[in-house]
């Protein structure tokens, strides 16, 4: 194993039961990266993360971070991880900054650091004023921002972030990111995300796609998009069904088909438009042109969009909140 | 030091805890508070005296004192199973500080509070007309924090092994009720049908509650109500030694418990 790559995984398995959560898994991050884990729910993703922190052993296989093997090495594999994970993991019953100081406590930031740390990310996502309540008073999204400045408080070697703006609104979100960027900028921290949303996506150096355990894909964004070539032609129809076997038949085109559009990929987009309008019997309602996203990258992947899994990992969430609330009572 | 720093964190935590749930606080009072109005007060003086000088409340108080510590050390795991349901259990199992000083942290969180309570009791104590001389109090302080540490690992060692609230619920009624009942907190311990001397003597919780007892009531009558080993009546020195040795198997059970947790 070279000793530039900061993280190392190598046919790395997870068995739960008889299902393979982690299916043979291989794949290095540089010091430094935004590496980006993409894949529809139950892919994998927080599976593999938990064996790369530690909470998690692997069924078979090997890991190192920082050199550190994180099956012997755990505790200098801790020193040097920080996490958001998915799931909340706060102590509801501390305050804001009774949280904030447990985790500078056990990551052993020195005292003098300590009070100037947690101002700047406390100011970053918090309301500064409410520090002093109890977490259990905060709305969800405030928990999550918490959460998230928590994470980055000791600034960690390699920082796991797994769907960490989940449920937050557009401007902290932005503010986050302003925030990790600097952070890989100015400290080199290595970043290792799992995200739902497209934009986050775009911010990763290089994103491997998962599915059912295994990495079906790993590159840079630019060449993820380049994989599904041409020009994305989207278009809603009268009769979609009708359109669908049309393009097939009279086009030898493969359409895909989501949410009321239809949408394929061509190699010369513009100059296909009016040949389409003219030759298609079925009535087009509208019609447009893109570039390929990674979105189109994800479905032709996983058959999924990634933006449905963003819904559906926010509706899980609130699922999850309502079976709390009622756990509770 | 690192260990020590972690031990304190996660220690000062759990006493930060429990300093804001008052209402836990109170209601794992009013049991005990309970048992001493009933027994110290209005049952005593229909039940006659168990040994020269010893009325049924002068015997029950340090049982009592003993009941409140192992109630509440051993109430202790619940915050284990609470932080696992709760996710905070992962923020603290993927933290830098060994798992070693996770468990000793939460122990001695256990014990403190047990302590605190316990000490409660010997405050309230007085005003259910039960008295007791305080110059026993910096030797039974530190015995009632050794028996509460002992129970705290055991609480703690039981939280991490078992996931969920219900069954942790089950198996903590399970196992307190008994630990209470055949400890010689309510009835002295000698002169027992032969099965329930069994169990009486492999009850750890017995010689902690004897070793206060001996300290609250003096040696001399706390003799005659004592327990006996083939014959021979254990001095305080040797409750403790028992006490003790059970402990160190459960602080150990509780830092492999913490140091295989996935
Ligand atoms: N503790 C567990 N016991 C049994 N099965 C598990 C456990 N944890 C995860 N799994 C299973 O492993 C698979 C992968 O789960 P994982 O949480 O890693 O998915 P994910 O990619 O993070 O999905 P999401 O986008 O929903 O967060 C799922 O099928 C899940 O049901
Ligand atoms: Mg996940």
């Amino acid at each position: 194993m070279s000793k530039s790559h900061i993280i190392e995984v190598e046919h790395l398995v997870k068995k739960y039961a008889n299902l393979a959560a982690v299916n043979d898994v291989t794949f290095s991050v540089e010091p430094g990266e935004i590496f980006g884990l993409l894949g529809p729910n139950g892919a994998g993703k927080t599976t593999t993360i938990n064996i790369l922190c530690t909470l998690s052993k692997p069924t078979s296989g090997k890991a190192l971070i920082n050199g550190f093997d994180i099956v012997r090495q755990q505790g200098q594999v801790r020193q040097c991880i920080g996490l958001v994970f998915q799931d909340p993991s706060l102590d509801e019953r501390l305050t804001a900054l009774e949280n904030l100081d447990f985790h500078s406590r056990v990551y052993n930031i020195p005292a003098s650091l300590r009070a100037e740390r947690t101002e700047q990310v406390l100011k970053m996502v918090e309301p500064w004023e409410r520090r002093r309540d109890v977490v259990k008073t905060f709305s969800g999204g405030m928990k999550r921002r918490l959460e998230l400045a928590r994470g980055l408080l000791h600034h960690p070697r390699v920082l796991f972030l797994d769907e960490p703006t989940l449920g937050l609104d557009p401007q902290t979100r932005n503010r986050l990111w302003e925030f990790i960027l600097g952070l890989q900028k100015t400290e080199g921290t290595t970043i290792f995300l799992t995200t739902h949303y497209m934009d986050e996506a775009e911010y990763a150096d290089r994103i491997a796609v998962m599915d059912y355990g295994q990495l079906i894909a790993l590159d840079s964004p630019e060449v993820l998009k380049g994989m599904v070539g041409g020009d994305m032609i989207s278009l809603s129809t009268t009769d979609d069904q009708k359109a669908q076997t049309e393009l097939k038949e009279r086009y030898n085109i493969q359409p895909e088909y989501d949410d009321g559009q239809i949408s394929f990929e061509i190699a010369d987009g513009s100059r296909f438009i009016p040949t389409l309008i003219k030759g298609l019997k079925t009535e087009i309602l509208s019609i447009s042109l893109r570039r390929p996203t990674l979105d189109d990258v994800f479905l032709k992947l996983t058959g999924h969009r990634l933006r449905d899994e963003a819904v559906r990992s926010e509706f899980k969430e609130i699922v999850r909140q309502m079976g709390r609330h009622q756990r509770r009572r | 030091m690192n260990n020590l720093w972690g031990i304190y964190t996660i220690w000062y935590r759990d006493l930060l805890r429990f300093w804001r749930d008052k209402a836990r606080m109170v209601t794992s009072l009013a049991f005990p508070l309970l048992f001493l109005v009933v027994f110290g007060s209005g049952l005593s003086g229909s039940m006659g005296m168990l040994a020269p000088g010893v009325n049924f409340s002068k015997f029950i108080f340090p049982g009592i004192i003993g009941m409140t510590v192992l109630i509440t050390s051993f109430m202790s795991g619940v915050s284990v199973v609470w932080d696992r349901e709760f996710g905070f259990l992962k923020e603290v199992l993927v933290a830098p500080i060994s798992r070693v000083a996770v468990a000793a942290g939460k122990t001695l969180g256990g014990a403190t509070i047990a302590l605190i309570q316990g000490t409660l009791i010997l405050v309230f104590a007085p005003l259910f007309g039960v008295t007791f001389p305080l110059k026993i109090l910096p030797q039974l302080l530190p015995v009632m924090f050794l028996v509460a540490c002992a129970l705290s690992a055991m609480g703690i060692f039981l939280g991490s092994r078992i996931k969920s609230m219900e069954a942790h619920q089950a198996v903590m009624q399970l196992l307190m009720f008994p630990m209470i009942f055949l400890s010689g907190v309510f009835f002295p311990v000698n002169n027992l049908p032969l099965w329930m001397n069994v169990l009486v003597k492999i009850n750890p919780v017995t010689y902690g509650v004897d070793s206060i007892r001996q300290l609250v009531l003096g040696a001399e009558p706390a003799a005659a109500l004592g327990i006996t080993i083939f014959g021979h009546t254990m001095s305080i020195a040797e409750d403790l030694m028992i006490v003790a040795a059970f402990g160190v198997l459960m602080v150990v059970l509780a830092m492999w418990s913490f140091g295989s947790q996935e």
